[in-house]
């Protein structure tokens, strides 16, 4: 097996018009295959009406790259990218709520979150509810040493990711609108 | 202030569903295959009015009409449309979508909703169409009020017919068809999150030359792609200059001369031995226009693994999805052909041609002899599609169903015309052929349109046949009657120890029941009454039927067996 043909953790990012309906069309593209996909976020762009999909999903390069090219094809995307872990940087939050008796029993909690650089942001009698941001490996890092005090609930949002590109997705728009080329071509991860 | 909303509301004269007919019409439609119903009856109503400028044909069954809009679209090199209603109307579209989808045929499929405000609600009718038909579809898009008509179909028609054709949806509420707009069309030319034509790349080109002017053994596939970008003239002269032997894929067939002296058969499962045993045996592969389906490739791990690949190919998705290749080409057919053929040498390859013609002796003697003149015994589908090839002198429009006979009749018509064969490939619909062949006749009037058909197929469409007789629809049909779901009974004989699990049919009569729509039939069983038979049915004025009594446990051969390799094709 080569490294190419090994499942890996990928980015996807998806420039796309924003419509309705267009999580449905990208997701069943994943579901067809049986790509189950790890997390989702979809948000505005610094460009007016551009939606910008962010999907994490583990596959292999080959795979993935068959799926992206599936991606392209849907008339309201305009840009589909795969990137590896080191070609963006990324971040996610994560919210654990933790029992408030656990806190009051000794420090340990407060310097934690000091510790990971986290921070609390509600308090009352019941719990407290802690928020971290960081890579995937890092939020759950503090859920390992918050287990012990039991965590009552835990979500981790999905990925931003900003990539390491020199492209600028405004002037990546013009030139589709400019020109009668395709989407840009899979050379171009 | 009120003044002017007053001349405002004036500007709207036109209702939502006369607005569509008026955008079918500045796409330059002028025949649309539908069912009414409910939520799409304010469109039929105006249609009530635009009887002469707008040609309405009513099927039988919404299957019936997407799938002769199909037809339309493949002979006439159209948009075909199509009109359904909601819920069950848009619901028995979506085969003929799929098909659509995967053979990639340019369709305007609309359907009528449920009014706006009742969409979720389950109401009568109401069927998420838009959800359903996501998968299938090339574009889909619901109309919620009528000023959006003229957006979606004006879109609608640019999606279906650029780039790779396909299959577009759009649903229309109700109270959109029937409130008042402003018509104003203009027609789409571009959507900047969809660019059909990519750029080509000229080292590509370079590339392909010199692979090609380089190769020992070469072979060319040739697909649909050409036959889409109305290439066949560019092709044919590619394929002279540089000498390149060429075999077709199921869908391809027709876009080169089966006659010209460079074609080496039709390849795939069913395919000739030539073309499925050379393919593991060249040098080079040149892909032209096809997508590497594995009823071509069989088991692909051991597919063409010795050659070196050449993929020309519009759709880049399709580019590595199945086949890996040394030189892409992203590009219509058309346009690379022109710039290839001026870099590829003048060749002969005389005598790796040669080689071909002994796999065709092979093939002559286990197979063709006995398929096409059997001189004793049931009549065989083979002698039957030979007869009318000659007859028709390999010059009629082909539409096949799914089965034995679609792999018989491609495999002996000999087509000498382009445009020629309409057939489903990639979805394999039975069903298909009826009503596709009437939408064929409709869009090429001037040929003769031939559907051939099995027992079995013939009955999953055959209220199609009142279709025909209101219209008197010039078809002619023919059954290949071996009362078996043929196809599936010969994997049963080799694959599964001739358990024939539910695959024995008792028919009705045919001849009678195409007697009761007023068609002209005729039956056959005896080898001597064959071939005036066809010249009779042939020569019919208006459609006619005939059905010919076949072997019933004939096997068709060659064959790939599914999942095999290409060079394990079997001659029986
Ligand atoms: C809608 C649909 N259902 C089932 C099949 C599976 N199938 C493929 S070929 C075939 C038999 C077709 O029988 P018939 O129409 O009599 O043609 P023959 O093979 O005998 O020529 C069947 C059932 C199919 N292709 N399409």
């Amino acid at each position: 097996m080569t490294m190419e043909q090994e499942a890996k953790e990928y980015t996807l990012s998806v420039l796309t018009e924003d419509k309705p309906g267009l999580l449905n069309r990208l997701t069943i593209i994943f579901s067809r295959r049986k790509i189950n996909i790890n997390s989702l976020n979809v948000s505005s762009t610094e460009v007016a009406g551009v939606s910008r999909y962010t999907l994490v999903v583990t596959e292999t390069k080959e795979h993935l790259e068959k799926v992206v090219k599936q991606i392209r094809k849907l008339v309201d995307v305009l840009g589909a990218f795969v990137y590896d872990e080191d070609q963006i940087f990324y971040q996610e939050i994560a919210l654990y709520k933790v029992a408030a008796r656990a806190f009051e029993q000794n420090g340990m909690i407060e310097k934690l979150v000091r510790n990971n650089g986290a921070r609390i942001i509600a308090l009352d009698k019941h719990h407290i509810i802690i928020e971290k941001t960081g890579t995937k490996h890092e939020t759950h890092e503090l859920y390992l040493a918050l287990e012990p005090y039991g965590i009552w609930e835990f979500v981790r949002s999905g990925r931003v990711a900003i990539s390491k590109s020199q492209r600028k997705t405004e002037a990546f728009i013009k030139e589709l609108e400019n020109s009668r080329s395709n989407k840009l071509s899979i050379k171009d991860f | 202030m009120e003044a002017i909303v007053e001349i405002e509301e004036k500007k709207k004269t036109v209702a939502g569903s006369e607005s569509v007919l008026k955008c079918l019409l500045e796409e330059n439609v002028d025949t649309i295959f539908g069912y009414p119903g409910g939520a799409i009856m304010p469109v039929y109503d105006s249609l009530y009015k635009y009887e002469n400028k707008l040609n309405h044909v009513l099927t039988r069954h919404e299957q019936g009409a997407v799938h002769a809009a199909q037809g339309y679209a493949r002979s006439s090199g159209k948009v075909g449309v199509c009109f359904a209603t909601s819920g069950p109307g848009a619901t028995n579209l979506i085969t003929g979508i799929a098909d659509a989808q995967i053979d990639s045929t340019p369709l305007v499929c609309i359907t009528g909703q449920v009014a706006s405000h009742l969409l979720g609600s389950d109401a009568f009718q109401e069927t998420d169409i838009i959800g359903i038909s996501m998968p299938v579809t090339k574009w889909n898009f619901q109309v919620t009020s009528a000023e959006e008509i003229p957006y979606a179909i004006s879109r609608a028609f640019y999606i279906a017919a650029s780039g790779r054709p396909g299959p577009v949806l759009i649903d229309i509420t109700k109270n959109a068809q029937q409130e008042l707009m402003e018509f104003d069309y203009k027609p789409c030319e571009k959507i900047r999150s969809y660019q059909p034509y990519p750029d080509i790349d000229g080292n590509k080109i370079i590339e392909a030359s010199k692979l090609i002017n380089e190769a020992k053994k070469p072979l060319v596939l040739v697909g649909q792609g050409v036959t889409l970008s109305g290439a066949e003239n560019e092709f044919k002269a590619f394929i002279q200059k540089a000498g390149l032997p060429v075999a077709s894929t199921l869908l391809g067939l027709s876009a080169l001369s089966t006659k010209h002296p460079l074609y080496v058969g039709f390849t795939g499962m069913h395919g000739n031995y030539g073309p499925n045993l050379k393919t593991n045996e060249c040098d080079l592969l040149i892909a032209v226009g096809m997508r590497f389906d594995d009823r071509v490739t069989g088991d692909v791990k051991t597919y063409a693994k010795q050659a070196k690949v050449i993929h020309i190919e519009l759709d880049p998705a399709e580019i590595d999805k199945n086949v890996k290749t040394n030189v892409a080409i992203n590009a219509d057919a058309k346009q690379a052909l022109k710039l290839l053929t001026p870099l590829v040498d003048e060749r002969s390859h005389e005598k790796w041609l040669k080689e071909f013609s002994a796999c065709d002796d092979a093939e002559n003697e286990k197979v063709k002899s006995e398929a096409l003149f059997p001189n004793k015994g049931e009549l065989k589908m083979a002698e039957v599609i030979h007869r009318i090839s000659q007859v028709t002198e390999g010059k009629s429009i082909v539409v096949t169903d799914v089965g034995q006979h679609q792999m018989v009749a491609s495999r002996y018509y000999e087509f000498d015309q382009k445009k020629s064969n309409i057939t489903s490939g990639g979805l394999g619909t039975m069903g298909f052929c009826l009503p596709a062949a009437t939408g064929a006749k409709l869009g090429a009037p001037k040929r003769q349109v031939i559907a051939i058909i099995g027992d079995g197929g013939f009955q999953m469409t055959v209220q199609e046949l009142g279709t025909i007789m209101q219209y008197d629809i010039d078809v002619k049909i023919l059954i290949l009657n071996n009362s078996f779901l043929g196809m599936v009974r010969q994997w049963q004989e080799l694959f599964f120890e001739r358990r024939y699990s539910f695959t024995e049919m008792v028919n009705p009569d045919f001849v009678a029941l195409a007697k009761s729509y007023n068609i002209s039939a005729q039956k056959v069983t005896e080898r001597k009454e064959l071939n005036t038979a066809i010249d009779g049915w042939l020569s019919t004025e208006g459609p006619a039927l005939l059905e010919v009594i076949v072997e019933k446990e004939e096997n068709v051969f060659p064959m790939v067996p599914a999942g095999s390799s290409v060079s394990d094709v079997r001659l029986e």
